[in-house]
């Protein structure tokens, strides 16, 4: 009797759990506070605009290579742009006639460009994507401290993802005055897409802002028993440092918005100083506010943004790195305090933006001198990842590629980023094409290489299968190398004095409209133009690979074996595959730091955290 | 699946989840007016002298409202204090003053709003002479009360007095009627303005005090600029109401967070008495820093 009822009961306990455990399709996929889903929700859509990012750069680069071609023909008719001209002038209308790219289009195109890659895709890509799925796991956290504040910050990125998207079809375009949005230009353009720019971006700061809070709570919080600060991986600490940039850095870019969305809606003068003409005649504003200060609240947040944009990326290459060598990161705690450091000075840098705004050159000299300062952390990370690769014995696979490759990429960006840190440097090459090769030097090849090789190390972990590895090598080499074709003829191009955001890549400063003119563009550097179009172009063939091996082997990729297919040390490993809701079977006790490999009198080559 | 310390703290770090979390929420929040007070002064040293705005805004009505500000901080202190030792009745009242103070507090600013709205000022292309107090002076700009076809206006502007042609639809129908050009309106001016030196704009005031205000004609054709005390007005206007709009959005945020918990949200006094606290308290945290805002907020903007 008593029996029946035990089983009974079980029966029922049984029956109610599993009812627990069934959601419908959208609260398990939508609306899902599982930090989990979060993050693949962020990646999915994050991937997405970085596509969609880089298709409006091939418009660009189209625009600005047949601007090269009329600097040598004669009466050179500008070509449309092939397979998508036609469907830009059915969407966009009279900014695309006849499939051609107008200079108001491309300026839209070059704004959200910027835009889309730094505040859609790179960010969400990096903290939001990389950084949920992965730290709750790290730090041994059944999920984030506010699950539902995670959904909200997922949504209200989704948001300002949808104004920014739709911006493109309101009349007159989107948002014209690039990225950076300086003033008055982006007050007097009489367009609204710099409204709808900054509505979506009070919704992508009120997102980060969110996620920030919700990322230092939990690494504070939630962190495993066990978990002390100096045995967390360097990729939570990465994440850590990124979260307080995002979380004090963003908001003074918010109020700026609001006082521009002011400017362009209530007419108001924050930017607009005294005696502003707009198209030959005396605009009708009271006047006394300050363009400059835009620009410092701008790169309050610019600046520290930067650091955001690498920091994650870093993190990622160090796990990768200590996997694949097999041993232990060189300097962990090196690596540590050069992270807090980098945090802290980010925000005493941002004003080497604005050398040539007229500041006054006191100030240029504080900050160049900060800039100089802040190189010495950064530089004391990429020598400790150069050195941990010192007598290990590296399994050169997808990841660790992407890994490698990041070290002198990242290296190029940071080290040609000097000149333009000196106030006296920087008077020649500012606002230049060697502006342009140098940040995306630290970004593209750099952080985009650094979380490519993340989706090829972390995606058995979400899926428990491999992404083919013949295919991501051929992903890897032909980024690598088209990446290069693209970004290092700009560097040459910049020196010899080619200026960013020219829709006709510099046609009226060449030598051909100006024949004897001092300085002007020549025929080979305008023919670069053609040389990065054709780079462009294959490394955009070279993501075709990616994209199909990505989907493909969610179902149909080689099957990991074990929950630890890499044999790695962190907590993130010793769950099951992929990670139920709630993370963890038992909870973990850390009796370790995160990177003990190849330990002495072990059996195997790795020892993970919890384990003794 | 729970997750951790959200009601117990968590022993070395010695505070629950959400307190971490308003804490760096906070931390924000001073970034965001931190950014905003900064946009200030460089906006007030770097004004053209004769275009920042003082002496115009209402102090005893703005010193009212820092003190009914005040009273409700206290009453978020008894009423979680209230909690801590058990009794849920005197929370409750406790917290009902907070939330009425809270509506007293944005009554009173929208009052004042209104009364910036309905005066203005007008940029003259000559000097013409008004009275101030009993003397005369000659000026080419006047603020006070605008008078039009019998009524105070308001959020008139240089191009109201242009007027506006009327707007059809496709089809031809009239959506907005036409505003017809204006061509001369009634300014009942102030004695005072406020390029004035804070001394002779009391005396003025001063003086003007029971004397009948004389009303004058302007001619539209005689306007330079026309301005209610609108964000537009000035660079001074403009802050202005920035940080205090953003703050009472601020105000009525956490009004509303208050409310939610000391009403619909009571509830959880009964199941999770602890974590119920927890609210009252990180709620209280926020009305604090709203309050500290306005602390800073009603000396820079009213009194310096």
């Amino acid at each position: 009797m008593q029996a029946t009822t035990h089983t009974e009961s079980h029966k029922g306990a049984h029956d109610a759990h599993h009812h627990h455990h069934e959601p419908g399709f959208l609260q398990k996929y939508v609306f899902s506070t599982d930090h989990k889903i979060i993050g693949i929700q962020y990646g999915l859509t994050a991937l997405a605009f970085l596509f969609f990012g880089f298709l409006l750069m091939l418009c660009m680069r189209w625009s600005i290579a047949e601007g090269a071609n009329a600097a040598q023909i004669k009466d050179y008719v500008i070509r449309p742009i092939p397979l998508v001209g036609g469907l830009l002038e059915k969407l966009l209308g009279d900014v695309a006639p006849k499939g051609i790219m107008s200079a108001d289009l491309y300026n839209s195109f070059g704004a959200m460009h910027g835009t889309i890659m730094v505040f859609l895709a790179i960010v969400p890509l990096a903290f939001g994507a990389f950084g949920n799925y992965v730290v709750p796991l790290q730090i041994g956290a059944p999920d984030m401290a506010f699950p539902r504040v995670n959904m909200a910050s997922y949504q209200f990125y989704f948001i300002g993802g949808v104004i920014m998207f739709v911006s493109f079809f309101i009349p007159g375009g989107a948002a014209q005055a690039g990225w950076t949005s300086y003033s008055p230009l982006a007050t007097t353009i009489p367009t609204h897409g710099q409204a709808f720019w900054l509505v979506g971006m009070v919704f992508l700061i009120s997102s980060s802002l969110l996620g920030a809070v919700n990322f230092i709570a939990t690494i504070i919080q939630l962190r495993a028993p066990g978990m002390t600060w100096m045995r967390l991986p360097f990729f939570v600490w990465a994440q850590f440092v990124t979260g307080f940039l995002l979380l004090l850095a963003f908001p003074p870019l918010e109020a700026a918005g609001v006082m521009q969305l002011m400017d362009n809606v209530f007419g108001t003068s924050f930017f607009l100083p005294t005696g502003l003409a707009v198209g030959g005649r005396l605009a009708d504003v009271s006047g006394g506010g300050s363009p400059l200060l835009w620009q410092h609240l701008f790169w309050f947040l610019g600046h520290p943004e930067v650091y955001v944009l690498i920091l994650p990326g870093m993190g990622v290459v160090a796990e990768i790195i200590a996997n694949n060598t097999r041993k232990s990161l060189w300097g962990y705690k090196s690596l540590v305090y050069s992270v807090l450091a980098i945090g802290f000075i980010s925000f005493i840098v941002w004003a080497h933006h604005m050398y040539l705004t007229g500041m006054g050159t006191k100030i240029s000299a504080f900050f160049q001198t900060t800039t100089m300062i802040i190189s010495i952390p950064s530089v004391i990370i990429l020598t400790c990842l150069f050195i941990s690769l010192w007598g290990g014995s590296i399994r050169f696979n997808t990841p660790m590629l992407f890994a490698l490759a990041f070290l002198p990429m990242f290296g190029i960006g940071g080290l040609t980023g000097l000149p333009l840190g000196f106030a006296a440097a920087d008077l020649h090459l500012h606002d230049t094409y060697y502006v342009i090769a140098h940040f995306h030097y630290v970004v593209a090849p750099g952080t985009i290489f650094a979380l490519m090789g993340g989706i090829y190390y972390w995606f058995p972990k979400m899926t428990g299968r491999f992404m083919s590895e013949f295919w991501g090598k051929v992903h890897f080499v032909g980024s690598f190398i088209f990446m290069n074709v693209v970004f290092q003829p700009m560097f040459i191009q910049g020196m010899a004095g080619m200026i960013r955001r020219m829709a006709d890549g510099g046609l009226n400063y060449s030598t051909f409209k100006n024949p004897g003119a001092v300085g002007g563009l020549g025929a080979d550097v305008m023919n670069m133009h053609k040389i990065i179009l054709i780079g462009a172009v294959c490394l955009g063939l070279c993501q075709i690979p990616f994209i199909i091996n990505l989907f493909w082997s969610i179902k149909n990729g080689k099957k990991a074996t074990s929950d630890n297919p890499w044999g790695s040390t962190t907590l993130e490993w010793q769950t099951p595959t992929p990670p139920p809701h709630g993370n963890f079977d038992k909870e973990p006790i850390v009796v370790r730091g995160p990177y003990d490999y190849s330990l002495p009198g072990k059996d195997k080559d790795f020892t993970p955290q919890n384990q003794a | 699946m729970e997750i951790p310390f959200t009601s117990k703290p968590r022993p070395d770090t010695g505070i629950y989840n959400s307190k971490v979390g308003i804490w760096l929420f906070l931390a924000s929040e001073v970034m965001l007016f931190g950014a905003l007070f900064s946009a200030y002064i460089l906006l007030r040293v770097g004004a053209p002298e004769g275009t920042w705005v003082h002496g115009l805004l209402n102090i005893p009505i703005g010193t009212f409202n820092t003190a009914v500000l005040i009273t409700s901080s206290v009453t978020v202190v008894l009423g979680w204090a209230s909690l801590q030792v058990g009794n849920f009745g005197r929370y409750k009242f406790y917290q009902a003053i907070t939330i009425l103070c809270a509506l007293a507090f944005l009554g009173i600013k929208s009052y004042e709003y209104r009364e910036k709205f309905l005066h203005h000022e007008v940029w003259l292309n000559h000097k013409i002479k008004v009275k101030h107090g009993h003397q005369e002076v000659e000026t080419d700009r006047i603020i006070g009360h605008l008078e039009y076809e019998g009524h105070h206006q308001y959020f008139w502007n240089t191009k109201r007095l242009k007027g506006t042609p009327e707007e059809k639809d496709k089809d031809g129908k009239v959506i907005k009627a036409a505003v017809p050009p204006v061509e001369s309106f009634k300014m009942i001016p102030d004695a005072f303005h406020y390029t004035m030196t804070p001394k002779e704009l009391a005396h003025a005031r001063k003086e003007s005090a029971g004397v009948a205000h004389e009303e004058i004609e302007i001619k539209a054709s005689d306007v330079k600029r026309l301005s209610a005390f609108v964000p537009s007005h000035s660079t001074y206007f403009a802050i202005y109401f920035t940080l205090t709009g953003l703050h009472g959005l601020h105000v009525l945020g956490g009004a509303i967070v208050i409310f939610y918990i000391w009403g619909p949200g009571a509830k959880m006094w009964k199941t999770d008495p602890q974590r119920y606290m927890n609210r009252v308290e990180v709620s209280g945290l926020f009305w604090h820093f709203v309050d500290l805002v306005w602390i800073f907020l009603f000396p820079v903007i009213y009194l310096l």
